[in-house]
C-alpha cells in the first residue's frame, strides 16, 4: 500500500510524519521523498546510500546545417525555451520542458535531442536494511520537478508498504507525488494558516478522487478551526499530535518523533493497518 | 540609431523601469530624427517563464542597436548579444534622461549579465 503524506501549506510536519509511519513499521517499508526541492527525509533515516543517478531530460539540439531560420519552432515554444531572430534558434535548455512540439513542427527536420540533466536520484537502505530510501534532488536553480518526482515514482514497489513525502502546496510537484498513491495523509497545523492550506488541499484531493484523513500536528498549540472543519466536512482525523518541547530537542537533533515521544509509537504502527481497513471497507 | 529604454510610462518623460524582461513596454527612441515609438511588451509581464528571451526579442523586432536598462539577466543578455544589441546601464530618472546621458557618453556599457535570472 502507497501512503502519500502530503499538506497544503509547508513546515506543518509532513517529514515528521512520514519519517514515523516507516520507522514505527515492523515490515520493509519504501521511504520515497518526492519533495525535490528540499528533501530532508535523509537526515532522520539516515540512509547509507549505494547508488545515485542522473536524471535526464530532453531538449532540443539544432542542426545548424539544415536549419532554414524560419522560426516555426521559436512561434510554437509556449515556455518561450527557443529565440529565432532570423537566425538559427538559440536554446535555453533550463527553460525547455520537453514537449517535442518544436521538433514536429520543423520543416527542415534540423532538431534532435540530447539529455540535460535537472537532478539525481538516491537510493539508500536505513533502519538496518528494513527501511528502503529513495530521495529526489532538484539542481539548485533547476525548476521542473515533475521529472525528478516521476523518477523517484519508479522506484516505488507495487507491493508492501510505502510510504511517500510529497512537497507541499497543491501544484503539479504535488499532483505527479501523490497521484498513483492508495491514500492521502493531509497534515496539517491547527491555526487560522494551516486551515486555509488544509482546505484548498482537501479541495484537490477530492477533485482527484483519493481517500484521504487529516493529520494535525501541535494540536493543543493553536485553535480549534481545523477540527470544527474536519468535523463539519465528515473528514477522518487520523491522529492529532501534541506539542513536546521534548519533540522539538528531538528534531533539532535529527531524532524522530518516535525518539521525542515515544508512546506515540504505537498509534503510527497502526496506521497502514487503520488505512487498509479504511479502504477494504469501501 | 535606435534606442530601446525599459519604462513604466509610454513616453520620454515617463521612469525607466526597474526591470528589463518584465517591463511593461519600451521607449524606443530615434536618434537619426528625434522621434520616438512605444513598443508594448505587456505580454511578458505575467509570464510563467521565459521573460527575458521574449522580452529581447520584442527590442530586437523594434529595430533597437543600443538598450539602456538597470539590469540584464542572463537569458535576456545572451539573446541581445547573439545580434549585436549593445547593453547600457541606466541610472535613476526618466527615458530622456538616460538618452541624454548615453549620447554624451555618461552611460557604461555591460559586457555580461549582471543580474541572476528570475531576478
Amino acid at each position: 500500500m502507497r501512503i502519500a503524506v502530503a499538506s497544503g501549506k509547508g513546515g506543518t510536519g509532513k517529514t515528521t510524519v512520514a519519517v514515523a509511519i516507516a520507522m514505527a513499521a515492523t515490515e520493509p517499508v519504501m521511504y520515497a521523498d518526492c519533495d525535490v526541492e528540499e528533501p530532508n527525509g535523509s537526515i532522520f533515516l539516515k540512509p547509507e546510500v549505494y547508488e545515485i543517478k542522473k536524471v535526464l531530460v530532453d531538449v532540443p539540439v539544432i542542426d545548424e546545417e539544415k536549419c532554414t531560420s524560419c522560426g516555426k519552432c521559436a512561434r510554437f515554444c509556449q515556455f518561450n525555451a527557443l529565440v529565432s531572430l532570423g537566425t538559427p534558434p538559440l536554446v535555453f535548455p533550463e527553460l525547455c520542458h520537453s514537449c517535442g512540439g518544436c521538433a514536429i513542427v520543423c520543416p527542415a527536420d534540423a532538431i534532435s535531442w540530447k539529455g540535460n540533466s535537472i537532478g539525481e536520484i538516491s537510493l539508500g537502505k536505513a533502519d538496518g536494511g528494513r527501511v528502503s530510501v529513495v530521495q529526489g534532488k532538484l539542481d539548485v536553480g533547476g525548476v521542473l520537478a515533475p521529472p525528478v518526482i516521476r523518477q523517484v515514482k519508479s522506484h516505488i514497489p507495487h507491493d508492501g508498504l510505502s510510504v511517500i513525502d510529497c512537497p507541499p502546496g497543491t501544484s503539479c510537484p504535488v499532483i505527479e507525488s501523490i497521484g498513483e498513491a492508495d491514500y492521502v495523509l493531509l497534515v496539517t497545523e491547527p491555526t487560522p494558516f494551516g486551515l486555509h492550506d488544509l482546505k484548498l488541499a482537501v479541495e484537490t484531493v477530492r477533485e482527484l478522487g483519493m481517500p484521504f484523513a487529516v493529520v494535525i500536528n501541535r494540536f493543543d498549540e493553536g485553535d480549534l478551526g481545523v477540527e470544527d472543519y474536519c468535523g463539519e466536512e465528515n473528514i477522518l482525523i487520523m491522529v492529532k499530535i501534541p506539542h513536546r518541547r521534548a519533540m522539538a530537542e528531538t528534531y533539532s537533533r535529527g531524532g524522530t518523533l518516535l525518539d521525542g515521544i515515544p508512546e506515540m509509537r504505537e498509534i503510527f504502527k497502526d496506521i497502514p493497518r487503520i488505512i487498509e481497513r479504511g479502504i477494504e471497507e469501501k | 540609431m535606435k534606442i530601446a529604454v525599459p519604462t513604466s510610462g509610454k513616453t520620454l518623460e515617463s521612469q525607466v523601469d526597474n526591470r528589463f524582461g518584465r517591463a511593461s513596454g519600451f521607449v524606443v527612441f530615434n536618434t537619426e530624427d528625434g522621434t520616438f515609438v512605444y513598443a508594448d511588451n505587456s505580454q511578458n509581464l505575467n509570464a510563467a517563464q521565459g521573460a527575458g528571451t521574449q522580452a529581447s526579442q520584442n527590442v530586437a523586432g523594434t529595430g533597437a542597436g543600443v538598450v539602456i536598462a538597470p539590469s540584464y539577466g542572463p537569458n535576456a543578455f545572451r539573446v541581445l548579444n547573439s545580434v549585436g544589441i549593445k547593453t547600457f546601464i541606466s541610472a535613476p530618472g526618466t527615458v530622456k534622461e538616460n538618452i541624454d546621458n548615453y549620447i554624451a557618453g555618461n552611460l557604461s556599457e555591460t559586457d555580461a549579465a549582471n543580474v541572476e535570472g528570475h531576478w
